[in-house]
């Protein structure tokens, strides 16, 4: 037995604002959610700034916040999205007799999560004392002392990745099958379409699915800094972030937590929950070529389209629009293009594909649902957010970008990209909601 | 779904035991502590200085001449996923790209992986070393970490401890081009990544898939954050092989270590075309949460893990009463000693008396992301000989646990075996493998 698997609720918080409306307004106005960086003093790195979620309050979300503050950025982003959605899709949060219809056993979660930053002073005071120059090596000793006394324990889980889950599971009671991945950068893409699979198959009748996640702290800008995948536009935050644009050079690093709730159709209707759209296909793939650089041909790429749109029972001239992953790295938009083209042969200039990364920077494991909460608002919408910053097209790369300003579009089929560091491929194919399904 | 089924076909264990599942399972058979003082650095002033640590390997034996180069970027995580990985392949009698020669038993394309994973912690060595060169009077400078700082890590210094470089690396090395997926879900994540691994095969998108997981936890701040969780044990720091206690009145926390697991499934037919050897059939998972606002530990009651044990028999079609082992979690931390016995109590009741339970952590440690995948492959052999090991350092039961633990090797036929658990966090998961039978 199959199941239609039907979104019924979404919630965000990401650069661009702290809810759906905000992000579509900031998609549809050019605002960008890049700036200098004011989470720790990068005036000396490489790269300066970054997008930030700014203003997040916690309290405006949630009730019992004292359960959750200990929570890292991203563990606290996307309790916000999570209640935004289950406010939408008429789930009860922060109760333990919910009346919401929903058996908590039947009702999982699925995240794409990273992990929390270090606890940045003990951690590098620890680091520092315990460094023997003469030795060229940590006393572990004296580090040790250091550690102990200055580490605290609830802040070294909170950096754990599944902790996002353990506060969603927390705040929404859900009892059901419950997993986090954390495929870098396709992280809360493959999150999504494996739940999707779980609804499909049975196994659960509601999944909160999503992302989580920040690296904007030292650590995390200093390894995307030393692979040189950063944008290093310092005099110009807000026009870095130029996906297929010829002076792309690098991803903006973002931050956020996305959240859609995936129900059966029976469910959603059972409950009177308002259907916003329905996911129809998922394609997923690894590269297995190199843990540094995509396949030269988009061999991974091309096979996850394929699978998705062979799952969805489409043709490649079904598809209405593309929310590509985009980073504005030279690889990616290059690489990103060819498995268009490759897929789509001769319909591939036909088709819009737009990267929201060039205005909400790339959230990195966060970044696959909060894309796909665009293309559901596209949908809803009949409009295409652009791709901003492309200003001059770079000559090899010739598809339909939506270049700079938002476009009227018939969207009834929507398509999301995303890709990963070591070869992660996921596609989701959403639709427009109709009665009479897709097969 | 769709009449597939899914069996077991390899195993791949490089663990605190040994390096290959055989001397695992050996080493289980005879009680056999891989628990003793830290060596990978000097513990002296930690709480609990004691590890399950891997014996030495040579990391080349298990990578093809092509490849060798790419050892530089792999983590300790990476290494035992792709010793794991190796054996795994092999035992099952599969050709893959590794081979280097020879037709691929598997379709690349069909060939899936999903793998759980720990937080990797970097090499604190390695920046420690560049963060001294960014201190201004005693303390780390931000400023001079830009200017001076950075530039001295390797340009690929992140890739060698994001989790999915786990499954990448594997991936790359037998060529495996379906769905590969990372589960970070603390200690349950190799359960969690079987049962997926499964998923992906009964729902048609593979036809072999490795489940499994891996985690080098006998690192500082890994083996440090437990200690101030206080999930470790103080008490055991002069006697090793007593320091891990499952069930045991005299329990007083856990010890940690480093392991790596892999589960090669295969669909059933595609397995039986290729006279594959099949060990035994994957029954059915499910995970769920334990709700306890103390996120480090199980709920009290052991509700959540018990409805996840009901779900995971619900979904394998199997009454409780047909379960001849379950493998618990069995930390040795009395806390959740007790809620899991809890858990397993308001599931099997009074059929609770004549379940065999072995905990095996008394032996192995406990190696977080991959600990399921130990579970899962003891299971396995225990339904392939017909034999259950010790539950060492069972002696007198915790207050309130009636589970029948071993205390010695038992011999019996085993029909199907549970294999459950929790992790810090709160989610909880349970897989179920049943002897093969056409």
């Amino acid at each position: 037995m199959k199941y239609r698997v039907v979104i019924t609720g979404m919630g965000v918080v990401c650069p661009l604002g702290h809810s759906t409306a905000e992000l579509w307004d900031g998609l549809m106005t050019g605002k960008s959610g890049a700036d200098y960086t004011t989470l720790f003093d990068a005036t000396t790195f490489p790269t300066q700034f970054d997008a930030e979620v700014k203003g997040f309050d916690l309290g405006r979300f949630v009730k019992n916040t004292d359960l959750h503050s200990s929570g890292n950025r991203g563990t606290q982003f996307v309790l916000g999205a999570c209640v935004q959605a289950c406010q939408q899709a008429g789930i009860d949060v922060e109760t333990s007799s919910p009346t919401d219809g929903i058996d908590r056993r039947r009702m999982g979660i699925y995240l794409g999560a990273g992990e929390g930053p270090v606890d940045f002073d003990a951690f590098f005071s620890a680091l520092v004392e315990g460094w023997d120059d003469t030795a060229k090596g940590v006393d572990w000793q004296k580090w040790g002392q250091v550690a102990l006394s200055r580490l605290s324990a609830i802040r070294e889980l909170e950096q754990e990745p599944n902790m996002p889950v353990s506060h969603l599971a927390l705040l929404t009671g859900a009892r059901g099958i419950t997993r986090s991945c954390l495929t870098a950068c396709a992280a809360s893409t493959q999150a999504v379409g494996e739940a999707a699979m779980l609804v499909r198959h049975g196994k659960a009748e509601v999944m909160v699915a999503g992302g989580a996640h920040s690296m904007i702290h030292p650590l995390g800008v200093t390894g995307f800094n030393r692979l040189t995948a950063l944008s290093r536009r310092n005099d110009s935050p807000k026009t870095a972030s130029r996906p297929f644009s010829a002076t792309r050079d690098g991803f903006v690093i973002g931050e956020g937590g996305a959240v859609v709730i995936l129900e059966t159709l029976e469910s959603a209707k059972k409950r009177g929950a308002t259907i916003l759209a329905e996911v129809i296909g998922f394609g997923s793939s690894n590269d297995a070529f190199r843990v540094t650089d995509m396949h030269e041909e988009a061999r991974g790429a091309c096979q996850a389209l394929r699978a998705a749109l062979n799952d969805a029972g489409l043709t490649v001239n079904d598809i209405d629009y593309i929310s590509t992953h985009g980073t504005s790295t030279s690889e990616n938009d290059s690489v990103e293009t060819l498995a268009i083209k490759t897929v789509f042969g001769r319909q591939a200039p036909k088709v819009p594909c737009s990267s929201p990364k060039s205005q909400m920077g790339h959230l990195i494991g966060a970044t696959g649902c909060a894309e796909l909460i665009t293309c559901i608002l596209a949908i809803q919408q009949q409009t295409l957010p652009p791709t901003m910053n492309l200003n001059d097209p770079d000559p090899a790369l010739d598809l339909d970008y939506v270049p700079n300003t938002p476009r009227k579009a018939k969207v009834d089929i929507a398509l999301n990209e995303s890709f990963g560091f070591g070869g992660q491929n996921n596609v989701v194919i959403i639709k427009r909601y109709t009665e009479d399904g897709y097969r | 779904m769709n009449g597939r089924r899914v069996v077991i076909t390899g195993l791949g264990v490089v663990s605190p035991l040994g390096l290959t599942a055989d001397e695992f399972w050996q080493g289980l058979l005879d009680g056999r502590s891989g628990i003793a003082p830290i060596k990978a650095f000097d513990a002296g002033t930690f709480p609990c200085s004691l590890a399950g640590e891997v014996p030495e390997y040579k990391l080349r034996d298990y990578v093809p001449k092509s490849y060798r180069k790419a050892t530089k970027l792999m983590s300790r995580d990476i290494e035992l996923s792709v010793i794991a990985a190796d054996e795994a392949f092999k035992s099952a009698g599969a050709i893959t790209k590794a081979a280097e020669s020879g037709t691929p038993t598997f379709e690349p394309t069909r060939l899936a992986i999903c793998f759980g994973a720990g937080l990797i912690s970097c090499d604190l060595n390695e920046l420690a070393e560049c963060v001294a060169k960014a201190v201004t009077d005693g303390t780390f400078d931000l400023r001079k970490w830009g200017t001076a700082g950075m530039e001295n890590l390797t340009p690929l210094w992140l890739l060698k401890y994001l989790p999915n470089m786990l499954p990448c690396h594997v991936g790359i090395i037998h060529d495996i081009q379906a769905p590969s997926n990372t589960i970070t879900c603390g200690e349950v994540s190799a359960y969690i990544a079987i049962a997926e691994a499964a998923e992906v095969i009964l729902r048609g998108d593979a036809d072999a898939a490795v489940g499994g997981g891996a985690e080098a936890k006998v690192n500082p701040i890994v083996m440090m954050r437990q200690c101030l969780l206080k999930r470790s044990t103080t008490e055991h720091n002069d006697s090793p092989a007593a320091a891990c206690r499952p069930f045991d009145a005299k329990a007083s926390g856990s010890v940690f270590g480093e392991a790596g697991g892999a589960i090669l499934l295969e669909e059933l037919k595609a397995a039986q075309q290729r006279n594959a050897p099949i060990l035994a059939e994957f029954a059915g998972s499910a995970s769920g949460n334990s709700l306890n606002p103390q996120i480090a530990h199980l709920e009290a009651d052991g509700l959540g893990l018990a409805m996840t044990i009901e779900a995971a028999l619900a979904e394998a079609g199997i009454r409780v009463e047909d379960i001849d082992l379950i493998i618990p979690t069995g930390t040795g931390i009395l806390l959740d000693d007790r809620a899991e016995a809890l858990a397993l109590e308001r599931v099997f009741g009074t059929k609770l008396d004549n379940i065999d339970v072995w905990a095996i952590k008394g032996m192995v440690s406990h190696t977080g992301a991959a600990a399921g995948s130990l579970d899962v492959a003891a299971a396995v052999k225990a339904i392939q000989t017909g034999k259950i090991g010790p539950s060492v350092n069972f002696q007198t039961p915790a207050a309130g646990c009636r589970l029948k633990l071993t205390r010695g090797v038992v011999e019996k036929p085993i029909r199907n075996v549970l294999c459950c658990g929790y992790s810090f966090g709160g989610q909880t998961a349970a897989v179920i493998v049943k002897r093969f039978e056409a």
